[in-house]
Parts: C-alpha cells; structure tokens; sequence
C-alpha cells in the first residue's frame, strides 16, 4: 500500500455552545494528512494544527466525541459529506481511513442532527436521550441466589443469532442521524428485539416495548416513515425488521395484555 | 378507554392510523378502477353510447350502502391526509434543520419514501379537482345531460360518460390526470410495502412478498386508470 499524503479541505460545522449564533460551517484548506490515518487522527492532525497557530485560529480545537477508536462502542459520531460516518457501509468514524478520500477533496463534517440530541459544541451532541430509553426498559429480571449454571436455559441457535444481530447496535444514534424525521425507531427497536427473542428476556417484554417506545416518544424523536435510511447508515447494519418487529411487539402488548 | 387514547396518541398508533386508512383507500382504488374501466363495455342492442358506465353511476348514487361507504371513504381521505400532515409537521420540528454535506445513503432511501408529503398533498389537489369535475357535477349540476329514453325507477339516468368524455378531450385535463397518475404509482409503491412494515407485519419471509405485491399494484392500479384518460382522447 502507497504511503502518500493528501490534502483535503475540511468544511467543519463550529458552535461555541447551544446557543451560539455565530454557528456555521468554517473552512480549514490544504491540511496535509497521511492516507493511512483514520477519519479521528485525521480530526487530531486539524487540532494539533489549529493548536500550535492559535492566533490563525482563535477559535480553538474542534470538539468531537471519540472513546475505543476500534468501532465497538459507539462514542464517535460525525455527519460526514451528509452520511453519518461517513461513505463507506458498516463502518464507524473511528474506522473510516482517509484512503478512501481524494487529494483535494472538500469534506463536510457536521454534528449530528436531531432535536433530542441537543447541541453541546462543535460536533458534540448529547445524546443521553439513547441511555433513558435504555433505562426505561432495557433490563431483564435475573434470580438472586448462587451463579446459575451458564446451559440451564435453552436457546435456539438461529433465536441466538437473531438477538445477537440486534444486539451488535453500538447506540451511537447515526440511524437518527441519518432520518429525515430523526427518528429512534432503529435503536429502540434494536434493543426491544435483542432483550425480547431472548428467553432471559421474555418476563418483561410485553412492558419493556411499551415503556421504551413511550420513552422513545417523550424524548422528541420523529416519527418512523419506513425510509430505510437508518437501516443504510447503520455502521453495525442493523436491520429494518426489527422495526417491525417492535411494531408487531407494541401492537400485541397493547391490544393482548390486561393491564 | 384511556389506554386506547394513549394507543393512538403515541408514535407507533399514529403511524398505525396512516397504515390503516392508506389500505383502506387502496381497497377503494381496486373498486374504483373496476367500476370504473366499464366505460370502456359496449353498449346492449338499442342503447345509447355508455349505457352500462351510466347505469353503474346511477346505482353508485342511489344505494344506501355505497352512501355509507363513501362517507367512509371521504372521512379515511381526510384522516389520512391531516395526519400525514401533522405528522410530517412534527417530524420536521424533530429532525432541526438540514445537513450542507450532500451525501445520500445510496443502499436505501428511495425518493418516493423521502417524498410522500409533497406527493400526498399532490393527491390531495387532484382529488379535489377530480371530485369536481365528475362527483360535484354529478350531485350538483341541475344541467346535467341525461341518456335520452332511459328511465330507471321513474328517474332520468343521468349522462355521465358524456362528461367524461368531454373531459377526457381536453389536452390539459390528460396531462394533469397522467402526472397525478404517475404520483399515485409513486406514493403507493412505498405506501402500500409501508403499511405492512407498520403494522409488524414484514420480516425476510413476507417482506419480498409485500415488497412484490407493492410493486405489482403501484403500476397496476395507476395503469388501469391511466387507460381511461389515454384511450378517450384518442379514440372516442
């Protein structure tokens, strides 16, 4: 593999806080970067720069939210050229490496968008929304008592791999990112379907689905209209019937249970 | 009764209420072509050009059933549609603005799906016009022709197939109709697949299925229709 560098333009989305009004999009040209760096040392290279010229750019460093930089826990974000993490299918930011860019290329790089995600800085959104739709319902009840023995419960082989699909969503709430109507649709029921096929996770189902799409709703996210483009964007690749799923789930719950 | 109003007030229900009304108004649309491709029937021995297209319009409009229906009907339209509406309103507010960035997921993401206000709102005008120019003259239009000789139960059958034919005649009228066509094909080919995945009922075995049928029907139904506009300006 060559070892070459490009330059890129980077047109960078800056707001100083929620509320600043002289948020906008600012241009940072010709920065050299190696083609073997990922998309977040690329973002490194930028601040190291932005740093050491601090009277160029009063501004500061860019903040954006990065944590494993091995694509497994969800904390990078970044609308790149209008896709969540970028171009390429099943990848997070942190695995996107800047040879799939061109030398010249102006790329775009936004927060996330979406009003519950509220704004914190710069590319950095809080979606702590994601983690009370969690809390709502995405436990499962366990007994006290001594370990349990690790094959007392059965589970089918394609049930496990069914879950384990869902369960691979990292949460880092690209599927809203990537909605038109900024919908958690993709998440949610993500997780409904992990904790539901799995029979550790039946006790609470029919409540779970209910609570957790109730939470979904009070935290402001659009409505589902089968797009798909959650689905698409999804760098874990979750798919789009698990939303049905979650419908057929809460329609039953509502309609089968008495309570 | 509160759990059902919470039912239909959460996002899910909403979404199942636009499900529900779409299928039903694509029941009424499979009725509607059929009874109405009978312009296209040849007339009995001795009667007047579109006898049986005028005598189905006068027991559409003399039948207590067909009322309530249509009542129905009218009423799933405008449920439909101002959901849709405030639906989209809300999603709008949701989602907080646009990305500059210009990238478009290209797996998914059809432009029918990302556009079904903008053709629902087109549908909605059509409807009106259509409702118009056959529906309002039909009930409305005391100068309405009537088929010479013909009586039903004392009453003079009015000439519908006279008014569409005229209609049918004009350069602009086509035109209009085969655009509003073209968006029904559109709006159904993901209207119809989406009610299904609403409803929970899509997964990978019935998906393609559903996705099939969808597509089956969203060139089907508009094609029937379109049949009706094309032949009468060139041929009648």
């Amino acid at each position: 593999m060559a070892h070459e560098n490009i330059k890129v333009n980077l047109y960078v989305w800056r707001q100083n806080g929620p509320n600043d009004p002289n948020a906008g999009i600012k241009v940072y040209s010709d920065l050299e970067i190696n083609t073997h760096m990922s998309f977040l040392e690329m973002l490194d290279v930028l601040n190291t720069h932005i740093i050491e010229n601090k009277d160029k750019y009063p501004e500061g460093p860019v903040a954006f939210e990065h944590d494993c930089r091995e694509g497994i826990c969800g904390a990078c974000s970044l609308v790149i050229n209008g896709r969540p993490h970028g171009p390429m299918q099943g990848t997070t930011t942190c695995q996107l490496h800047m040879r799939h860019f061109n030398n010249g290329d102006n790329i775009y790089i936004e927060p996330f968008k979406a009003k519950a995600f509220p704004m914190i800085k710069d590319l950095v959104v809080d979606r702590s929304s994601f983690d009370k739709i969690i809390q709502a319902g995405g436990y499962i009840s366990v007994n006290t008592g001594g370990t349990p023995d690790g094959n007392a419960v059965p589970v089918p082989q394609d049930v496990s791999s069914e879950a384990m699909d869902a369960a691979a969503c990292i949460g880092c709430g690209a599927c809203v990112a990537a909605c038109p109507n900024a919908s958690a649709m993709l998440f949610t029921s993500a997780k409904v379907s992990h904790l539901g096929l799995l029979p550790q996770g039946k006790t609470e189902a029919a409540i779970r689905v209910k609570r957790m799409v109730s939470q979904m709703d009070n935290e402001g996210f659009g409505l589902c209209s089968n797009v798909g483009a959650c689905e698409a964007d999804c760098p874990k690749e979750i798919s789009i019937n698990n939303i049905a799923r979650m419908n057929r789930a809460y329609i039953s719950s509502t309609f089968t249970n008495d309570h | 009764m509160k759990w059902i109003i919470e039912f239909l007030l959460s996002s899910l229900g909403k979404k199942l209420i636009m499900s529900l009304t779409g299928l039903f108004l694509c029941l009424f649309l499979v009725v509607h072509m059929l009874g109405n491709l009978q312009l296209f029937l040849p007339s009995p021995e001795g009667m007047p050009e579109g006898y049986v297209f005028n005598m189905y319009a006068y027991h559409m409009t003399h039948s207590s059933l067909i009322k309530i229906i249509s009542y129905g009907n009218y009423f799933f339209i405008l449920l439909h549609a101002l959901q849709g509406i405030l639906i989209t309103v809300y999603n709008r507010k949701a989602k907080g603005g646009k990305y500059q960035g210009k990238g478009v997921s290209d797996t998914a993401a059809k432009m029918a799906s990302r556009n079904m206000i903008f053709l629902g709102v087109l549908l909605l005008a059509f409807i009106g016009l259509h409702m118009y120019q056959f529906w309002a003259q039909m009930h409305f239009n005391s100068e309405m022709p009537v088929m010479a000789g013909i009586i039903e139960d004392g009453e003079e059958v009015k000439d519908l197939f006279a008014i569409v034919s005229v209609a049918f005649k004009q350069p602009w009228v086509v035109i209009v109709y085969l655009i509003s066509l073209l968006a029904l094909a559109l709006h159904l080919v993901h209207g119809f697949w989406s009610a299904f995945q609403t409803m929970g009922l899509s997964n990978n075995k019935y998906g393609p299925i559903i996705r099939f049928v969808a597509m089956a029907y969203a060139i089907l139904i508009p094609l029937g229709f379109a049949t009706m506009p094309i032949v009468f300006f060139l041929f009648y």
